[in-house]
């Protein structure tokens, strides 16, 4: 991995600048993450964030929506939106000499945007269609699921909201909301690709340098103790999802955490994949993944499999997490540490992928892990690293959850024992 | 960036774009069989025998195979269409004689009967997976009601009954009719020992036996319907369309792509403008797909139920407004835009260019450059793509629509059959 530099600077407002120059590319991206995710949803408004953000990309600054996507595609670049629990993000990937000027159309999004009152029907629907396709989508809705259970409130809330809290929400909600979250301080804006750190600087300086910081609230949380969970839908297969607790991102045992995971769950050999799918032909779909909040982080797993056989998949899989705190082999960890490798050197054929690892890292840690920081951490995992966190952490506590014609039955002392 | 090529005595192609400054290196080994070259009893076969290619040689168990993949630390996979199944990994520039060395060898499987057994299991996992997921076999049924005889009307995966009724033997011999050294092109895109890599395959693939593999090609006639089918249990209506467009061999399929551009791109076309950005529909988008000798046009769209008579009648609208006006200049310009931002920012991946650089040779024995490909794109012209709509009649279609809808255009819901 050849001279990689990462610069950092943070502004009087708060925000955060990152930039990785990647000189051998032809394009540029970028990831803005503004502290203004689904937690700040008043809770009788889920869903206002979505709509927030969705209002925001409807004109701002001197463009009326249509100016808005017709200016960026013109720029070749390639953007996304998305609201999560902590932020709304904003990102794009275009040919690098279009960076700067797509740059300042995102500063006017997220400092002035027009928020048009006479759009915010539309705004309303596109909101309400995400929640209803997502009604569709049985693997995510397992997910969601999990994630409540794990997490509780705010933090396992679904980031598209409830039908009632959009239906309810007007457009002075959308207002106060945009004034009362979007904010430089805490916000991160990150940059990958062929780009010049000085003329970066001055030009965000210029852009975002005025944006006033302020202090917003979120929701307060509220834990649960539901650790099972069955939905009844008419389907052709069983949805499985199952969570237990996990050390988060910035926690320093986390990759003795994911490279356990990593043994159940990435690539053809893994343990998952060998005993679901190819020993018994149970499940097309198996996998787990390691998830993460600033303080706390879970492992998710999840298999499709059809009614019959749901119950044999779901003891399958809690033998496999159970078996996970005897340990892992020598060869398994090899198997791993190459495919992590591989998956790091081709992220720098990425500006997108690395932009967003950028800013990932600046959230968790507050400060970016270089790639060579990253082999070194590989390089010192080992077996008996590995092995000493699982007798430490055994998979236990299992959360349950299920989408499909018939719930399943859990045997009995996993879902509590073990610990 | 250099191309280059071989040809092996028994008729195998290698190809590849070789890039010394590139991190990584992509293999494809692309197949020349697909559903379009099965018989209705066969249907499926071409996308299970992709999974048997996993499962073992003489010298290597299916869990060797797996494994192998995973020490190198590949990403790997496979796919299977109408047309082809193409094996790839990207992994490394180390590991290019270990990749080759084990794909090439996979590409020769023992078919073994309790292999054989245990996958199709696996396949019929994949099918109920779909089954649970939308479109909910739209996509698929209007390809059958499009295509009807025609071999493209044979869908990928085939159906509950076709592959339970598959047998070992069946695919042995599928394999022999198809697997031809002369039906397969070997791709290689970034870090590439050439020179190398050609002593190496002539020493593995050398010694398979040519045989004569053909194609037939037939035209395709010009099908108009709507099918209807009730799926109690969906939230959302999906639609989808299909008109007859212009073949891989046809050079109008890159004013054909301009046109899909900026009627049903996923954002800024007119389609977005009318059924996206109003929350009119959770999804639209029209685009154009080739195969050898004939094409389509395929429109996708997903709603609240009580609008699918509403946005089918837009879709029409826009269609027939276009046939009658064309597009402007302005439009032109944004599509050309995004569409060359994509070319570039997709071939910055070897594991991304090695498709495009693949299914080129594969279809027509045609190599393009990325330059090539976009100068070819910039001299389309407004009249190029309105000669399109005059060549292809786009409200000519074979609609088939799934969800709680009981009739749609005075046309009764039927009940869903089972995949």
């Amino acid at each position: 991995m050849e001279n990689q530099s990462i610069h950092h600077h943070t502004f009087d407002n708060g925000l955060v600048l990152l930039a990785e120059p990647m000189s051998w590319l032809e394009s540029a991206a970028f990831a803005l993450l503004v502290p203004a995710g689904c937690n700040y949803d008043p809770g009788e408004r889920l869903g206002l964030a979505n709509l927030v953000g969705e209002m925001v990309q409807r004109g701002c600054g001197s463009r009326d929506s249509r100016q808005f996507i017709n200016d960026l595609e013109l720029l070749g670049a390639d953007t996304s939106a998305s609201v999560a629990n902590a932020h709304t993000s904003f990102g794009g990937a275009m040919p690098a000499d279009s960076l700067i000027e797509a740059l300042q159309i995102y500063a006017d999004v997220v400092q002035c945007p027009l928020l048009p009152e006479d759009q915010f029907e539309d705004a309303r629907l596109v909101c309400t269609q995400e929640i209803r396709s997502l009604e569709d989508d049985l693997p995510q809705r397992v997910f969601h699921q999990l994630r409540q259970m794990r997490y509780g409130d705010p933090y396992g809330r679904k980031s598209c909201g409830e039908f009632a809290g959009v239906q309810a929400a007007t457009a002075d909600d959308v207002q106060s909301f945009f004034h009362g979250t979007y904010r430089p301080n805490g916000a991160i804006l990150s940059v990958a690709g062929n780009v010049q750190w000085p003329e970066l600087l001055a030009q965000v300086e210029r852009m975002f340098g005025d944006w006033q910081p302020r202090q917003a609230a979120m929701a307060v949380p509220t834990p649960t103790s539901e650790t099972c969970r069955h939905v009844s839908v008419e389907s052709s297969q069983t949805h499985i999802g199952i969570g237990y607790a996990s050390v988060p991102y910035s926690h320093p045992d986390y990759f003795q955490a994911r490279g356990a995971v990593g043994v159940l769950s990435d690539g053809m050999s893994s343990r998952l994949f060998t005993e679901v799918r190819e020993n018994r032909g149970l499940a097309y779909a198996v996998f787990a993944s390691c998830h993460s909040l600033r303080d706390r982080g879970s492992v998710m797993c999840y298999a499709g499999t059809s009614t019959e056989r749901a119950q044999e998949t779901l003891d399958v899989l809690l033998a496999e997490l159970i078996k996970l705190a005897d340990g892992i082999r020598e060869d398994e960890l090899a198997r791993l540490k190459a495919k992590i490798k591989s998956g790091l050197v081709m992220q720098q054929e990425s500006s997108s992928s690395r932009s967003t690892s950028v800013a990932a890292d600046w959230y968790h840690l507050g400060r970016v892990r270089t790639m060579d920081e990253l082999v070194g951490i590989l390089d010192g995992l080992s077996c008996e690293s590995i092995n000493r966190y699982l007798a430490e952490h055994p998979p236990s506590d299992f959360t349950l959850a299920t989408l499909g014609v018939k719930p399943l039955e859990i045997p009995f002392g996993i879902s509590s024992a073990q610990t | 960036m250099e191309f280059r090529q071989h040809k092996l005595d028994n008729g195998l192609e290698i190809i590849a774009e070789c890039n010394p400054q590139a991190y990584s290196t992509a293999l494809g080994f692309f197949v020349k069989a697909g559903s379009r070259d099965e018989t209705d009893q066969l249907n499926g076969v071409s996308h299970f025998l992709e999974h048997m290619v996993f499962k073992g040689t003489p010298t290597r168990s299916a869990a060797d195979v797996n494994r192998e993949l995973d020490e190198i630390g590949s990403m790997s996979n496979a796919f299977t269409t109408e047309e082809q199944t193409a094996y790839y990994a990207a992994f490394l520039p180390e590991y290019q004689s270990q990749a080759v060395a084990l794909l090439s060898d996979i590409l020769r499987p023992s078919l073994r009967e309790e292999d054989f057994a245990m996958e199709k299991k696996v396949i019929l996992e994949e099918i109920a997976k779909y089954d649970d997921q939308p479109p909910y076999g739209a996509h698929d049924r209007c390809m059958v009601a499009h295509f009807q005889s025609h071999p493209l009307g044979r869908i990928v995966l085939g159906s509950t009954q076709s592959v339970s009724a598959l047998t070992r033997q069946q695919m042995l011999d599928y394999f022999r009719s198809r697997y031809s050294p002369s039906n397969i092109v070997v791709a290689l895109t970034g870090r590439v020992d050439f020179p190398r890599l050609v002593e190496q395959l002539d020493r593995c693939c050398g010694a398979w036996e040519p045989f004569e593999a053909p194609r037939q090609i037939l035209p395709a006639a010009d099908h108009q319907g709507l099918e209807v089918y009730y799926k109690e249990s969906s939230v959302q209506q999906y639609i989808v369309q299909i008109a007859n467009g212009p073949a891989v061999e046809d050079d109008h399929r890159y004013a054909a792509r301009v046109l899909g551009t900026v009627l049903g791109d996923d954002s800024g076309s007119r389609m977005f403008w009318e059924l996206l950005d109003t929350g009119l529909a959770e999804s639209a988008a029209l685009g154009s797909y080739e195969f050898q000798g004939t094409g389509l046009f395929m429109t996708y769209l997903s709603c609240a139920p009580e609008d699918t008579q509403a946005n089918l009648d837009t879709v029409r609208r826009i269609i027939e407004q276009a046939e009658r006006d064309g597009v402007t200049d302005e439009e032109l310009r944004q599509a050309k835009s995004k569409i060359l931002s994509h070319l570039v920012l997709q071939s910055e991946r070897p594991a991304n260019r090695l498709f495009s650089v693949g299914n080129n040779w594969l279809q027509h024995r045609v190599y393009r450059t990325v330059r090539q490909t976009m100068d070819r794109y910039q001299q389309i012209t407004r009249d190029d793509v309105h000669a399109i709509l005059q060549r292809y009649p786009l409200t000519h279609t074979t609609t088939v629509t799934v969800g709680p809808q009981t009739e749609v255009s005075g046309i009764a819901a039927r009940p869903l059959p089972a995949a």
